[in-house]
């Protein structure tokens, strides 16, 4: 009976143990290796300078004025990102939900964008829609005799909130059309006949009903979010000066334009928690609907 | 008498052009994007946008004279489908366990795994980037498999277990009760059951591994660069090419557009993490 228990619980960890064992190497070894660095001092440029650095390459990237910034921008992204992807997702899931004619078709058209990979979708919007002489936006402000807007100059972060929402709004869509086609028919038809108008169905039945997947909805973007890069990498480098450098694209340029190792792992440090933050945050926010 | 299925009333015609209206909104950037791609240099920039022209298919032989296309797009394949099956091969067995043989530190483990996600890539970039220069891995496939597979593994396996603990339990205790072994209960039971649910899984992974940019922008270039790669190397700022860059662009995203058209419905059901019963 003993051997059989041992058995029992033995299995279970033996099956577990390969991903268990790997991501915990994958986690542990570069998050010592970063500790690490960034408590000596390394800089690519200059090898002779070395030694234990203490807090300082903390203190250098803590008091780069580009720090809080590009912390805000990080924010401001997510959280913009997230409301009008959830936002529009919700309303475009709504309003195609019933049958109409070509309503497959509709379908597949709106959730391309999520197929696009990030370099594509940057240098699409960059050149194609955002250029101030010849792209789409600027022919748009110009036929209704507008002055065009150099988008990625004037509105850096906008514009790149712009290209992440377009990218991420049919992820949302699509995770949205397919839990209302598990809405309750019955229920809507009765709540009709009492006389409920749509914006009580929608107060008290859609959206109870939805709950879970928006939350599953932000859980996966916001991981996705707090480290966009390939976006800001291809279309504004950061710039103009940080209006759209976020933590992500900050580390990077401390470590692979400024050679500076000890300060960009200082600033990795602050990267892991600040999404620590926002983790327990979102738990604590939407943890509940996550439940089962 | 009725013909059509629809009812035809003002609500119902404003909400179909609406529908219409939003989607080719939202798909125009990639309209415009696929026909730019068969335009001349000077075309493709021309005010107000040209909608009737020719077609050439120049940019797309310039692209492959430029750039190895074939090898970008073998280094994407090989790259993103090795790595799904591997992430596949770690992740089943796990979330079989966590679903079927759970204990108090089940829950506590998977959060774990999922935090790991929200560890900023970047901030294990340069742990990665030198334990692989020290590997002699940079520029290589393996290396890209290795990050792709570690970097969904915690989704994937989220997203088995929503599927697995759908099963019910007394189908598996049944079977090994009748003496099946693991495999057999495996291959016969889950199997059968769970195909939807790990299909989903690897084809979202299989997404996410080719669009994948950051790791393959930072740790490939020439040699094991992937398609995220290629077109990147069309975003430098001499002069205006956007003929070319869209050629490049469609060629990247082309094949894992329409694989997305074809599975989408397949696709979504393991998305919702169990959030839709």
């Amino acid at each position: 009976m003993s051997s059989n228990a041992t058995e029992s619980r033995f299995l279970p960890r033996l099956l577990m143990s390969p991903a268990v064992v790997t991501l915990l190497i994958w986690m542990l070894v570069p998050l010592g290796m970063t500790i690490y660095f960034s408590l000596i001092r390394y800089n690519l440029m200059s090898p002779d300078i070395s030694g234990f650095a203490g807090w300082e390459n903390y203190d250098f990237f803590i008091t780069n004025p580009a720090f809080m910034d590009s912390v805000f921008n990080t924010l401001i992204l997510l959280g913009s990102v997230v409301i009008i992807t959830v936002g529009f997702g919700l309303a475009i899931a709504l309003l195609i939900n019933s049958p109409f004619p070509g309503q497959s078709f509709v379908r597949i058209l709106l959730i391309s964008p999520f197929f696009v990979m990030p370099t594509v979708n940057a240098l699409l919007w960059k050149h194609m829609m955002m250029n101030p002489i010849y792209g789409v936006f600027a022919q748009i402000s110009g036929f209704f005799g507008l002055e065009p807007i150099d988008w990625l100059t004037e509105i850096p972060l906008g514009s790149i909130i712009i290209m992440l929402s377009w990218q991420w709004m049919p992820f949302a869509c699509l995770i949205f059309i397919t839990a209302l086609q598990s809405m309750d028919r019955e229920q809507l038809e009765a709540s009709r006949m009492d006389g409920a108008t749509y914006f009580q169905q929608l107060r008290f039945l859609y959206l109870p009903h939805m709950a879970r997947s928006i939350a599953v909805v932000i859980m996966i973007e916001v991981i996705f979010l707090l480290s966009v890069f390939a976006e800001i990498f291809t279309t504004t480098s950061g710039g103009p000066g940080t209006e759209s450098t976020n933590l992500a694209f900050l580390i990077f340029q401390e470590a692979l334009m400024n050679f500076d190792v000890g300060a960009a792992s200082a600033g990795a440090i602050f990267a892991i928690i600040l999404a620590n933050i926002v983790a327990i945050i979102l738990i604590r926010m939407i943890g509940k609907n996550l439940d089962n | 008498m009725k013909i059509s299925k629809y009812d035809w009333n003002a609500l119902f015609v404003t909400r179909t052009v609406a529908s219409w209206l939003v989607a080719f909104i939202v798909f125009f950037p990639l309209l415009f994007l696929m026909v730019t791609a068969f335009k001349t240099e000077l075309q493709a920039i021309a005010v107000p946008s040209l909608w009737v022209f020719e077609p050439t298919l120049e940019n797309f032989t310039e692209v492959q004279e430029r750039s190895d296309y074939m090898r970008f797009a073998m280094n994407s394949l090989i790259t993103s489908l090795v790595s799904t099956i591997l992430g596949l091969i770690i992740a089943v067995p796990s979330a079989y366990s966590f679903a079927f043989s759970p204990t108090i530190q089940t829950k506590n483990i998977m959060v774990w795994m999922l935090s790991t996600k929200f560890m900023p890539a970047v901030g294990a970039l340069l742990p990665v980037y030198l334990l692989f220069q020290w590997a002699g891995l940079l520029d290589s496939q393996i290396a890209l498999i290795i990050v792709f597979t570690m970097s969904n593994l915690p989704i994937m396996v989220w997203m088995l277990y929503s599927n697995f603990k759908d099963i019910p339990h007394e189908i598996l205790e049944a079977s090994r009760m009748d003496g099946a072994s693991l495999w057999e209960e495996f291959r016969h039971v889950l199997l059968p059951l769970a195909m939807g649910g790990m299909a989903s899984t690897g084809l979202l992974c299989l997404v996410l591994s080719w669009n994948e940019a950051f790791w393959a922008l930072n740790l490939t270039s020439a040699n094991a660069g992937t398609l995220a790669v290629l077109v990147a190397s069309y975003s430098s700022p001499e002069g205006l090419f956007w003929a070319k860059l869209s050629a490049a662009s469609l060629m990247a995203i082309g094949p894992i557009i329409v694989f997305g058209w074809f599975s989408q419905k397949q696709l979504v059901q393991g998305l919702t993490f169990g959030a839709v019963k």
